[in-house]
């Protein structure tokens, strides 16, 4: 690999991973805020709507986040991959051209309305706005995932004779047979994480004993949704995004799985260490069987081995089989955690166990490890292709003539420092709206956000 | 087909120059019109719920490019490398100034932020004048359609001048919707940078528009040709003469229609002469020009693009408008005390 595309990739890498951060919360968080605005409807309690606008505060500096690290992510497709753009605009670029027609007018238009409008709409209006930020943001997910699905698995497309990619049918693009499930297991990944952070702040607040009310409701809607979507993201759309991975792209399968020899009636790895070198799993335990069934559904099926896929089309394995390990091993404490949460919740202890509050407050970065590994799996895993079995993404960098690799690391440090300030403002701000609570008058328009005296605003008591 | 796509661009593009600009012209002149922190708010709350929307239009009208015209999408963007990387930081430190200004109340910390927010949308006014300045130019491409766009590229006189004219016609349309969303002395304020902008603004046109003459003579073709085309300067200039008047008279709202008037004209007159060149290589050279024909996809990807963005755009205007009614009128006076 030239050391532009190893540029390249660094910084399209380091980009959207730090992109993805605020994404993965907004749609989950969408749909949680929905949730509370629908109760704060229907059932006529206002501390619901109270809860809302207190998470619309958390969700609308992850949104402007988002906005501003996701302009990079277009622009990039044009300045460092250039020959891949050429080659497959004509396609790729309908989904990407769908995404900001018909979700980022929806999303933006009708954030304002619910940040800014509460007080100039009707309460119809104001939750139907938050359903329609739910809506853009899933539907955001879904432009950029089919994008993502064509790069894995090709369909609906012609070969033009200047040999570049022109659409042939949007409607087989958008039902890819690689889509569907990909698409659902990264949205339920998002409301996994969402529910894990409202429910996460939520304990916080008990924890310090401060809003227990909010803190109370918090924590029973996080895990109350949360536990049904972590048992989704396991079974069926992870287990089925599974099987799409061994039929459609065996190289990447192998490497998840640290399978380096072909096998029939193939075990599953629990842990292991891959060795390249020695082109073997290091101290596994191992589930006899349990792969095959896996992936195709029967346990004496055939799985590929990495030695038996040509050495110019194997994935990098160690990245690929730690990151598929950590997301599935987070996965299941979810899954764990969030059990124990509902069982605690129906017994009506959980409020009173604070030991758990405690593990719910620390489980909150763990969803975000958890996605970025997954798209880790995804994008590494499809390696060396950037177009699966079709363009090579040595063949999509922009020529060094025009884009430098000298270039592209001065610009990849240029992002790396503004992150890093980005970053640190927002965490800050996070922490702020956090300290100031659900409770105080503040406005999302930020004119009176600094009202010192607590006990004179209006809402819900705390206890 | 290729023809409707580049009225779209064309017009996705004006779009976003019509309604980023005036929230542009407003951060570029926030420091020097509002006098009071009360006065700032009211700025930044004119702008507040509806920028994020119109910096949509640029990400729409990013996507629509690399969709309908790869070759131009990979060229340019390419090519414009650390020009647009800039505009990038720009508009990340913009949407950020913005965006977390509000979120603590500290003179130092809205201070800083305030010169970030106007500092990024002055020079994002500059930098996107340049860029037009240089597509009308054309650029030096090579055989393989392709070219490095280094700094002594990309600013010459003529982007310069068309930089500087940016300026003072964002500002002076950010002057003009300050005018109709605010009040008392601030709505007087805005109102009386109007008119020393609209002299900039038409001396400076007047200058790029002669100098075009020398750069791009062959742009007079298509005029020429199709004199019915005519049409697209002449309301430019209608549009501009009528900038005082409302002024004067203190018509804001026909002001404001004014200024949006006179940006769609400017850019409509330099598309009219630019077709069907998308990114035309530099007069004299021996190289084809971006053109339409030979950098769009597949006609097909043209077709079910046209249809999905007909239909997604009409819903969008729909619901947009919808949006903007719902801030329509002044914004209201605040209730803080000054700092």
């Amino acid at each position: 690999m030239s050391d532009a595309v190893i540029a390249g990739r660094a910084q399209f890498a380091f980009t959207i991973m730090f992109h993805y951060l605020f994404p993965i919360l907004t749609m989950g968080l969408s749909v949680m805020i929905a949730i509370m605005k629908s109760i704060q409807r229907f059932k006529k309690d206002d501390r619901y709507g109270i809860a809302a606008r207190f998470w619309m505060k958390i969700f609308a500096i992850n949104f402007a986040m988002g906005v501003v690290t996701g302009i990079p992510m277009e622009f990039q497709f044009g300045t460092n991959w250039s020959h891949f753009s050429r080659q497959n605009g004509g396609l790729l670029g309908q989904p990407l051209a769908m995404e900001g027609t018909y979700a980022f007018f929806l999303e933006s238009g009708f954030l304002g309305v619910f940040l800014f409008a509460e007080n100039k709409v009707s309460p119809f209006v104001h939750w139907l706005s938050s359903m329609l930020v739910a809506v853009g943001t899933l539907m955001s997910g879904f432009f950029i995932t089919a994008a993502d699905a064509w790069m894995q698995h090709p369909v609906g497309y012609t070969i033009q004779p200047d040999g570049t990619v022109g659409m042939a049918s949007l409607w087989t693009v958008f039902t890819n047979p690689y889509l569907g499930w990909q698409y659902w297991h990264t949205i339920n990944g998002a409301l996994v994480t969402g529910a894990l952070v409202v429910a996460g702040i939520g304990a916080y607040y008990l924890l310090v004993r401060r809003d227990e009310e909010f803190g109370r409701i918090s924590v029973t809607i996080g895990i109350t949704v949360g536990v049904l979507f972590a048992v989704i993201q396991t079974f069926p759309t992870g287990a089925k995004a599974g099987e799409n991975v061994a039929r459609y792209q065996p190289a990447k399968m192998a490497a998840m799985e640290g399978q380096y020899e072909t096998q029939t009636a193939a075990p599953l790895a629990i842990i292991g260490m891959p060795d390249t070198a020695r082109s073997k799993l290091m101290d596994p335990i191992l589930v006899p069987k349990l792969l095959s069934y896996l992936a195709y559904g029967d346990t004496r099926a055939k799985v590929i081995g990495i030695n038996d896929i040509p050495s110019n089309q194997r994935p990098p394995l160690e990245v690929v089989y730690y990151s598929y390990h950590i997301m599935v091993g987070l996965g299941t404490v979810f899954v764990a955690v969030l059990i124990l949460g509902s069982l605690l919740l129906w017994r009506k202890v959980v409020f009173s166990s604070r030991w758990y509050l405690w593990i719910l407050m620390l489980t909150m970065p763990l969803p975000y490890i958890a996605n970025e590994a997954g798209w880790t799996v995804t994008e590494v895993g499809r390696q060396p292709w950037i177009v699966y079995g079709m363009m090579r993404t040595t063949q999509g960098i922009t020529p060094p003539a025009t884009v430098s690799s000298g270039e592209t690391v001065f610009t990849l440090l240029g992002f790396a420092g503004l992150y890093a300030l980005l970053g640190l403002v927002f965490l800050y701000l996070l922490v702020r709206i956090i300290a100031l609570g659900p409770n105080s008058e503040a406005h999302s328009d930020g004119t009176n956000i600094d009202q010192p005296n607590r006990n004179e605003s209006k809402g819900m008591v705390s206890n | 087909m290729n023809e409707t796509w580049f009225i779209i661009l064309a017009a996705m593009l004006t779009i976003y120059a019509v309604l980023d600009g005036f929230d542009l012209g407003v951060g570029a002149l926030l420091p020097w019109i509002c006098r009071t922190e009360n006065e700032r708010i009211q700025a930044r709350e004119s702008i507040g719920p509806v920028w994020n929307g119109n910096e949509v239009w640029l990400i729409a009208a990013g996507a629509a490019m690399f969709m309908a015209f790869p070759l131009l999408y990979a060229a340019s963007f390419s090519g414009f490398y650390l020009a647009l990387m800039l505009v990038l930081w720009l508009l990340i430190l913009r949407g950020v100034g913005f965006e977390f200004r509000h979120a603590y109340h500290s003179p130092m910390w809205t201070g800083l932020w305030d010169v970030v927010f106007s500092a990024a949308s002055l020079l994002l006014a500059v930098l996107f004048g340049i860029a037009v300045g240089n597509v009308l130019r054309g650029v030096p491409l090579n055989h393989s359609e392709e070219f490095q766009g280094s700094f002594a590229v990309l600013l010459n006189p003529f982007s310069l001048l068309g930089g500087v004219l940016s300026l003072t016609t964002l500002s002076m349309h950010g002057s003009a919707f300050l005018a109709v969303k605010t009040h008392a002395e601030l709505q007087e304020r805005a109102r009386s940078w109007v008119l020393p902008l609209w002299m900039g603004t038409l001396v400076l046109t007047l200058g790029f528009v002669g100098f075009s003459f020398f750069v791009r003579p062959d742009f007079t073709v298509n005029y020429l040709n199709h004199p019915l085309l005519f049409i697209l300067p002449l309301f430019a200039v209608f549009s501009i003469a009528t900038i005082p008047y409302f002024s004067r008279q203190r018509k804001y709202g026909q002001l404001f229609c004014a200024t949006s008037c006179l940006i769609a004209a400017l850019l409509g007159s330099a598309a009219a002469g630019l077709f069907p060149r998308l990114l035309p290589a530099l007069q004299d050279s021996n190289v084809n020009s971006l053109t339409i024909y030979n950098s769009s996809s597949s006609h097909h990807s043209l077709v079910t693009g046209l249809i999905m963005n007909l239909v997604g755009m009409g819903v969008a205007v729909a619901y947009t408008s919808y949006v903007y009614k719902i801030w329509w009128g002044k914004v209201p006076l605040q209730k803080t005390t000054d700092h």
